[in-house]
């Protein structure tokens, strides 16, 4: 039998999916290990992004951060956190995730309140508005777009990196291809590929989805407008521009 | 009576031999006593990047040409690049590993498959960027195909396509490391050895630090690379 069938006899055995360390437990901890960290992540780069971008200064310093992340491999960082104090498990795991999601929170929202428009603000501050309510009521809703550009990408590469922490003594549903490759069982490999791998394309609709609801302005299905807009690639597929 | 005791376990409670011996997060000797090792490894990371990019980018040039010719081709390519660049390379290389097993090509395969949806996005873009009237112009003097791509879309789009190898590279680098699950992760084998060798601290920074500053060494040369091929370009970008 292929390891495609074997696979599917795999995830096919409800007993796989509830026993104990099985695939719902594992997915549980893969999905907490993810919303932790990309809270975290969250919680400490959005207020910076947005006093940065409000003020217009350390642009430089977010290029910089943002550029020298994709040079460092998840893998390096899950580790050196795993060997640190902190010890391996799913406090490290969660740190090291968090740390990866902060560079593209950062950048997308840095960009978008950057870029809202000088002349609205002027506006805005003309009708008595003070700093903080043209910041809560003009320079957010405008940048929200790209703030949720920022959360879907950081979210998405967590979910994906997670499964790298059992590389390392970490949780999630990594530890299926772990022990698959541990077992020489082709068929456990494959399964914990595919539950990952869909996992992870399922994170990205979902939060297309999220950033589509939450965009404020009139709502317009791409399929129904009447002028399709012209085809063009994007130069990067994430805001990051790194594989997962 | 003094119990038979010794202090740390006083302190600590279970007396390990790991808490004795000191686990430096830096160690020269190790660089250099091992140095062989790493050369080797380092070897491994530079032809797999290598492979990985020229061959995503000599199959991504013609997807990227296609694409822009017709827009039947230009949707799916992009969809599919979208789906792919979505799957986490554990699963990716766990995909691959059925077929061709225990290999630098299992990881090879896996790494073509990235930078090339890189790489033809980046090349798409830049080919779209060249205006329509100067490719009609030249083909009004006179130019074939060929030339057309050779003289007028090559120069034109060469920033973009640049700017697509410099974020293939870098990201190849650091994806080189993930291939440890098949045995040729490069110098990530120093960071997975390091790890399942009782935390050796070490070698995990010595891996670590090599794959950031190969990254860095990549990204300045193709910056270099960007300069010399651009020259046009340099009197515009002080």
């Amino acid at each position: 039998m292929s390891a495609f069938g074997e696979a599917m006899v795999y995830l096919n055995d409800p007993f796989n999916w509830t026993r104990r360390d099985g695939i719902l437990e594992l997915l549980g901890e893969h999905l907490t290990i993810s919303a932790v960290a990309v809270l975290a992540a969250f919680v400490i780069a959005f207020p910076i992004a947005v006093a940065l971008g409000t003020s217009g200064r350390g642009g430089g310093a977010v290029v910089v951060v943002s550029n020298v992340s994709r040079a460092v491999p998840t893998l390096a960082l899950l580790t050196l956190f795993a060997v640190s104090p902190i010890g391996f498990g799913n406090r490290a795991t969660t740190i090291a995730l968090a740390v990866f999601a902060i560079p593209p929170i950062l950048a997308n929202t840095y960009v978008g309140v950057r870029g809202v428009d000088a002349d609205v603000r002027e506006a805005a501050r003309g009708m008595g508005m003070s700093s903080g309510e043209v910041t809560r009521r003009v320079d957010l809703p405008l940048a929200l777009p790209l703030i949720m550009t920022g959360l879907r990408t950081a979210t998405v590469q967590v979910v994906a990196t997670a499964s790298l922490a059992a590389l390392v003594g970490g949780g999630g549903l990594g530890r299926l291809v772990r022990l698959g490759f541990g077992q020489q069982d082709y068929g456990l490999i494959i399964a914990g590929a595919l539950l990952i791998a869909v996992l992870a394309v399922l994170t990205e609709l979902l939060l297309v989805l999220l950033s589509w609801v939450a965009t404020p302005g009139p709502k317009r299905f791409p399929w129904t407008s009447a002028k399709r807009p012209v085809l063009a690639a994007s130069a990067e597929p994430t805001a990051s521009g790194v594989p997962l | 009576m003094r119990p038979v005791v010794s202090a740390a376990a006083e302190a600590g409670g279970a007396v390990l031999a790991v808490d004795e011996a000191p686990n430096p997060w830096i160690d020269p000797s190790y660089v250099t006593e091992n140095w062989d090792t790493i050369l080797r490894y380092l070897g491994e990371h530079i032809r797999l990047t290598l492979g990985a990019v020229v061959l995503g980018a000599l199959i991504a040039l013609p997807l990227a040409l296609l694409a822009r010719r017709n827009r039947v081709v230009a949707g799916p390519v992009l969809a599919v690049s979208t789906i792919v660049y979505t799957i986490p390379s554990l699963a990716m290389f766990a995909f691959i590993f059925p077929f061709t097993g225990l290999s630098a090509t299992t990881v090879l395969i896996g790494l073509v498959a990235y930078s090339l949806v890189i790489l033809v996005r980046n090349f798409l873009t830049g080919l779209q960027g060249v205006p329509a009237d100067v490719r009609e112009a030249a083909r009004g003097m006179g130019y074939g195909p060929v030339r057309l791509f050779w003289q007028i879309d090559l120069p034109l789009a060469l920033p973009a396509f640049m700017t697509g190898l410099r974020i293939a590279t870098v990201s190849t680098v650091a994806l080189v490391t993930v291939g440890v699950l098949v045995g040729h992760g490069g110098l990530g084998q120093l960071i997975y050895g390091g790890f399942n060798a009782n935390f050796y601290r070490a070698e995990i920074v010595t891996g670590s630090v090599g794959c950031v500053l190969l990254a860095l060494l990549a990204d300045v040369l193709l910056a270099g690379a960007e300069r010399l091929v651009t020259p046009w370009a340099r009197a515009v970008r002080p």
